[in-house]
């Protein structure tokens, strides 16, 4: 297993099943199986699975300590482009669908729904992720900065939450939101308990 | 269920009515759950005969109606009506039934009664969503009573000519098509006469967000977002723009009087 882990086969791989939700969305929207709704469908789902890809994307680092399986490493960066591209999706979905591609209305929703401000600040933080995660960037940025801006992650993935949450406070459905968080809470407790471990005392 | 065409002024709406299958699967009745696909998943348990709704509270001729009963007292008509969510999506439905006000007029409201409330039924057993706690149940809804007797405020037992699916709200259930549609509730078990402002469910939920009167505003908006447009399901497309919300969801020439003089951002 460890060893396949090392092989270009088991990153295509990984690529394949991380584009496997955007095949389906794709699949439905051809098919009209979206249901009565389907533009409300394709943001919840697109925004969905962003979330769920930050949490695959935050489980590498633990997971590879607890394992000692430094191997899966090398999928960050793929897990990383993928909620990325999730979130650019989600928020594409919202401006097409939802605000007619209108700059007006977007910057008018924005002031109404402050959700839509955290989501975009989210997205934006991705966005700067996204557009240093190639090989040449650290060593532009030089490695300690690098991982310094890439520490956001964490930002995004408090803020993530903070946008779900307020979105779905309208109808105060809590329980999935609260799925997310503690997950998320989990991975970055991991990360702060490490820290505190490693200073010596 | 036939249903012969209505005469009330303003009841047959020109749009073209949402298909069957959309209206009948994409609901909001938290009873059996949160999701707008659930209660088609869930509402097959819900009883439906025998049924009977509880008349009480200010009036003369208080009693429990059965079903058969108050589908006999006066004649069905079908009546074609946009309905307007407050989440900002909206539907056109072919409604069967009469208007509330006949059913007001024949057990005789005391000269006190100002305020009509619903009661919606509330059974564990049979709708799931109701050991969640996303409302306070019974789920409680309320009109003044100038409202519940409009022509327009219909009592239906049916849509598109058949009997009310039970994710729709069967047996019966109101609809009053100017109003976002939480306030229509759906499979009534109860109708008290009050001279009190009945607190709705939402109302109690959060206040800020959900008013006793909930009219279809497009320049008043949810305090956290806007109603001035919304989605037609069925019939805008993914990249069509949304159309315009109207006020008092396109019937103000019927209802607007009812409004005169109030300041509809305080009553919201």
């Amino acid at each position: 297993m460890r060893s396949w882990l090392r092989t270009r086969t088991a990153w295509w791989a990984l690529l394949a099943i991380g584009l496997l939700p955007l095949a389906w969305l794709l699949w439905r929207t051809l098919a009209d199986q979206l249901g009565a709704n389907p533009a409300e469908t394709l943001i919840r789902a697109t925004g969905d699975w962003a979330l769920r890809a930050l949490c695959i994307t935050l489980a590498v680092t633990p997971l590879r300590t607890v394992l000692g399986w430094p191997e899966l490493a090398r999928f960050r960066r793929l897990l990383g482009l993928l909620t990325f591209g999730y979130a650019a999706l989600h928020l594409l979905c919202y401006a097409v669908f939802d605000m007619g591609l209108d700059g007006g209305d977007i910057a008018r929703d924005i002031a109404k729904r402050p959700f839509i401000l955290v989501g975009f600040s989210a997205f934006v933080l991705l966005l700067a992720l996204a557009a240093t995660s190639f090989n040449r960037a650290i060593r532009w940025l030089g490695a300690a900065r690098w991982q310094v801006l890439h520490r956001a992650v964490y930002a995004v993935a408090v803020l993530a939450v903070l946008h779900f949450w307020w979105m779905r406070s309208g109808k105060r459905l809590y329980g999935e939101v609260l799925i997310y968080a503690l997950i998320l809470a989990a991975l970055l407790s991991w990360r702060v308990l490490r820290r505190l471990k490693q200073r010596p005392a | 269920l036939p249903g012969a065409a209505s005469a009330v002024v303003g009841a047959n709406v020109m749009d073209k009515p949402t298909p069957y299958k959309d209206a009948s699967s994409y609901n909001n009745f938290y009873e059996f759950g949160t999701d707008k696909s659930d209660p088609v998943k869930y509402a097959h348990t819900l009883k439906t005969q025998p049924w009977a709704v509880e008349i009480e509270g200010l009036v003369k001729k208080p009693g429990r109606y059965g079903l058969e009963d108050l589908m006999k007292l006066s004649p069905m008509e079908e009546r074609i009506y946009r309905l307007r969510c407050v989440e900002g999506w909206s539907m056109v439905i072919p409604w069967v039934g009469y208007s509330l006000g006949d059913l007001i007029k024949r057990v005789e409201p005391q000269g006190s009664a100002k305020f009509v409330e619903f009661i919606t039924q509330a059974d564990e057993k049979t709708m799931p969503g109701v050991r969640g706690g996303a409302l306070d149940w019974p789920y409680v809804e309320g009109l003044r009573m100038d409202e519940a007797l409009h022509p327009l405020t219909l009592l239906a037992f049916g849509m598109y000519g058949e009997v009310l699916p039970k994710q729709n709200g069967a047996p019966v259930r109101l609809v009053v098509p100017w109003k976002y549609g939480f306030k229509s509730s759906k499979s009534i078990v109860k109708i008290r006469f009050t001279d009190k402002q009945p607190r709705s469910s939402w109302e109690k939920a959060a206040p800020q967000e959900y008013g006793f009167y909930s009219n279809v505003n497009p320049n008043v908006d949810h305090p956290r977002w806007s109603q001035a447009t919304e989605r037609r399901i069925g019939e805008d497309g993914l990249l069509a723009k949304k159309r315009k919300t109207l006020m008092f969801n396109g019937y103000e020439t019927q209802v607007g009087q009812l409004y005169a003089g109030m300041d509809l951002k305080k009553f919201f």
